[in-house]
């Protein structure tokens, strides 16, 4: 069923400003400061509708060149993602796929190959090749492989060598490094169990304690932290919670506190999603709260308590996305003032596709040509590419793990 | 990306390593890209002339001082090439280095780049390895008077006084934070860190700090850090939410004064979810009233959430339906 959206009147959205209760502080200034810009380009764009109907108008052709030439050349700003480069393939491969735009089958090989070349021997991928096997590197690396989704780049990943990896930054008590010697914290657990569940190689030793490690992360706010104790944050609760329903585990968390954090990051003016409790809205979290909804209704639907619709405003983060994130040049950002980057691009195109579906309801701001495909909630990758990598891999049966290496440091 | 520009005098001083007499006798190895590449950054010449060098060194694991003058520099190039960091680590070990001279190069680092993992992971096993946390509360006090919400300095911070026992004089610390700025959110969740792990939220504590928190939220009522906190410091009343005479007197004064703060209605239909799971008897917190604050949260107060109040209204009244509380939230 299509619905389509209307703008907030732009009254209204005056009227949603932050209330400073005459006690300004470092963050109420902030925070008017983003305001002031954002208003303005809802009052520009409500001028400009008086001309051109059809907008707010998703810049399709200008994203899929950016992305497709990111995907060839990288500016010399990109060094400190040096480290990352996988993440680059993903980012650039997410999107597109979204768009629906088909990578040439030369590209997705150059592609696939690439990515063999972060393989470290010992198993799992690093930042690039010749790195170290990194747990994020990993996640991304297996993500682009499988949205490449043929046969040929799914070979590339080496099952009984990731599981190895796999254990080698397991902890004792259920949690992950990111590589050998590395930082522990929640976004190990999320990489750790999405690839192994997407690559058919997750087994209990492999999550012993991991669930209740998750849950310890759960904040007096509802939201997650990165480790126990830390503040609840955006990023860090999308895994938590991604990494619990993997488990299928999602009833051992307080998801009404859960929903309730969530809820909440959704900016009353701007219409996107801040990343904690009194802090700056940026596109990016369009995806990291945005996509925690679906998972949210699936623990929900256990109570039978399944939402009729989306649970946040899904109108105001499209308005967010559409009109304060798009560069003109193709691109898109965190908010109004700040410069594209590959990153961004990946994740409020992402939570553009959250927000436009719901289960099987379409619901779209602007010309239905801004429609674009949906995504796995859990993974963050197009369902039906999802769906061919459990197939092919979970026929392939669990790799045999011999007894005496498992790990426990 | 790399703090390298910012040092001008060494970028004159600059010099190639493939023009370092003590580097002649080392082969250069070029990154593998492959002969299709994807994603090829464009590096600077001085970027992949060192990490040439750096993956020769890698390659034969090379323990020597200048591997490790080496990894400096990779380290200012890309600080968050965690390859780098690791081998850095390696190097000081196999040297027995002074890892106090360590401690000055990282902390010159974090206080340029002071949101990136590896360098604060770089500085915690430095810590473990010298159990030496002496320094670590006066650097993450210089990183958070720029920046009083850098979570890799939180968390840092919070590491270092849990595993080495220094809460000593942090409630007075994150007074001095919440006095600058109340909104300040991690103060608010140190605050909580602090007495959960100190004295637990006793109820003298929980009494003393609802205090606290009510006081603050009476001077900004739409602070949301002070609202979540006080839900955060109810978790540990046995009553729950709605029965500590305190702060539902307080919340009451405050609705009845016509302040219509979203965060005030919004624990004003816990409160009535709460008392409408146990089937609460003469409260004051019943489905009528929920019904009311949901319509005009959605309606008036809180219109973005609007679809929320609407689900929240739902499920109250689903629970009032099924009645007597026999089929209680376990929360």
């Amino acid at each position: 069923m299509e619905k389509k959206l209307k703008l907030r009147g732009i009254l209204d959205v005056r009227k949603s400003k932050f209330r400073t209760e005459s006690y300004p502080t470092k963050s109420s200034e902030e925070q008017i400061d983003v305001e002031e810009i954002v208003l303005k380009k809802y009052e520009d764009l409500h001028i400009k509708l008086k001309i051109n109907p059809y907008l707010p108008e998703f810049h399709r052709e200008q994203h899929t060149r950016f992305l497709l030439e990111s995907l060839v050349y990288l500016s010399t700003a990109y060094e400190g993602l040096d480290a990352s480069r996988p993440w680059l393939c993903y980012w650039i491969l997410h999107p597109l796929s979204l768009l629906g735009v088909r990578v040439h089958d030369s590209q997705k090989r150059n592609v696939l190959k690439f990515l063999s070349k972060c393989q470290s021997p010992d198993g799992g991928f690093g930042g690039g090749p010749g790195q170290l096997p990194h747990l994020a590197a990993t996640y991304a690396a297996v993500n682009a492989l499988v949205i490449i989704g043929t046969e040929e780049a799914y070979n590339v990943i080496d099952r009984k060598k990731l599981q190895d990896f796999l254990f080698r930054v397991r902890q004792w008590d259920g949690s992950f490094a990111m590589h050998v010697g590395g930082e522990v914290d929640i976004r190990g657990a999320y990489c750790a169990l999405s690839v192994a569940s997407l690559t058919g190689i997750l087994i209990p030793e492999l999550y012993k304690g991991t669930a209740e490690w998750i849950v310890s992360c759960q904040s007096y706010e509802g939201g997650f932290s990165g480790c126990p104790g830390m503040e609840a944050h955006g990023g860090y609760a999308f895994c938590g919670l991604s990494a619990l329903v993997i488990l299928q585990k999602g009833h051992l968390i307080d998801h009404q506190a859960l929903l309730r954090w969530l809820v909440q990051r959704q900016m009353k003016l701007e219409g996107g999603f801040q990343g904690r409790t009194n802090k700056l809205v940026d596109g990016c979290y369009s995806f990291w709260q945005g996509g925690a909804f679906p998972l949210l209704y699936t623990l929900l639907a256990r109570e039978h308590n399944i939402p009729r619709g989306h649970l946040f405003d899904e109108r105001a983060l499209q308005e967010y996305l559409l009109i304060c994130c798009q560069s003109p040049a193709g691109g898109l950002l965190d908010k109004p003032g700040k410069a594209r980057d590959i990153f961004h691009t990946c994740y409020t195109i992402s939570g553009l596709s959250v927000a436009q579906h719901f289960i099987n309801d379409l619901h779209i701001l602007g010309p239905s040509e801004n429609e674009i495909a949906c995504t796995h909630p859990l993974y963050n990758i197009r369902p039906d590419a999802v769906r061919r990598a459990l197939l092919y891999f979970n026929d392939l049966g669990v790799p045999r793990r011999e007894g005496n290496n498992v790990s426990n440091t | 990306m790399s703090d390298y520009s910012s040092d001008e005098n060494e970028i004159t001083e600059y010099l190639l390593y493939r023009n370092r007499k003590e580097w002649k006798d080392v082969t250069p190895v070029k990154q593998d890209d492959g002969e299709e590449p994807v994603v090829s950054i464009d590096y600077s010449e001085a970027y992949e002339d060192c990490y040439d060098y750096f993956r020769a060194v890698l390659k034969n694991k090379e323990i020597s001082e200048r591997a490790l003058e080496l990894t400096r520099s990779a380290s200012r190039f890309n600080p968050a090439n965690y390859t780098v960091w690791q081998y850095r680590r390696e190097i000081l070990k196999g040297l027995d280095k002074d890892l106090h001279e360590e401690l000055d190069v990282i902390q010159e680092i974090i206080l340029k780049q002071s949101k990136n993992y590896q360098v604060w992971h770089h500085r915690k096993v430095l810590i473990e390895w010298l159990k030496d946390p002496s320094k670590e509360k006066y650097l993450t006090e210089k990183v958070l008077a720029k920046d009083a919400k850098n979570y890799h300095a939180w968390q840092h911070r919070q590491w270092v006084i849990k595993t080495f026992n220094l809460y000593e004089g942090e409630l007075e610390y994150i007074d001095t934070l919440l006095s600058d700025d109340i909104r300040n959110n991690s103060a608010w969740n140190q605050r909580y860190f602090v007495i959960n792990n100190t004295t637990g939220f006793t109820e003298e504590v929980l009494s003393r700090e609802i205090d606290y928190t009510l006081f603050n939220i009476k001077a900004v009522t739409e602070n949301e850090s002070a609202w979540n906190y006080l839900r955060g410091l109810l978790l540990h009343d046995k009553g729950g939410l709605s029965k500590n005479e305190k702060v539902t007197e307080f919340c009451e004064e405050l609705y009845k004064s016509g302040n219509r703060s979203p965060f005030l209605l919004a624990v004003l239909v816990d409160m009535c979810y709460e008392q409408v799971n146990e089937a609460g008897g003469d409260s004051v917190y019943t489905l009528e009233r929920a019904k009311q604050l949901c319509n005009d949260l959605a309606t008036k107060y809180d219109t973005i959430r609007a679809k929320y109040w609407q689900y929240m209204l739902d499920t109250i009244e689903k629970k009032s339906k099924e009645g007597n509380g026999a089929e209680s939230t376990s929360h």
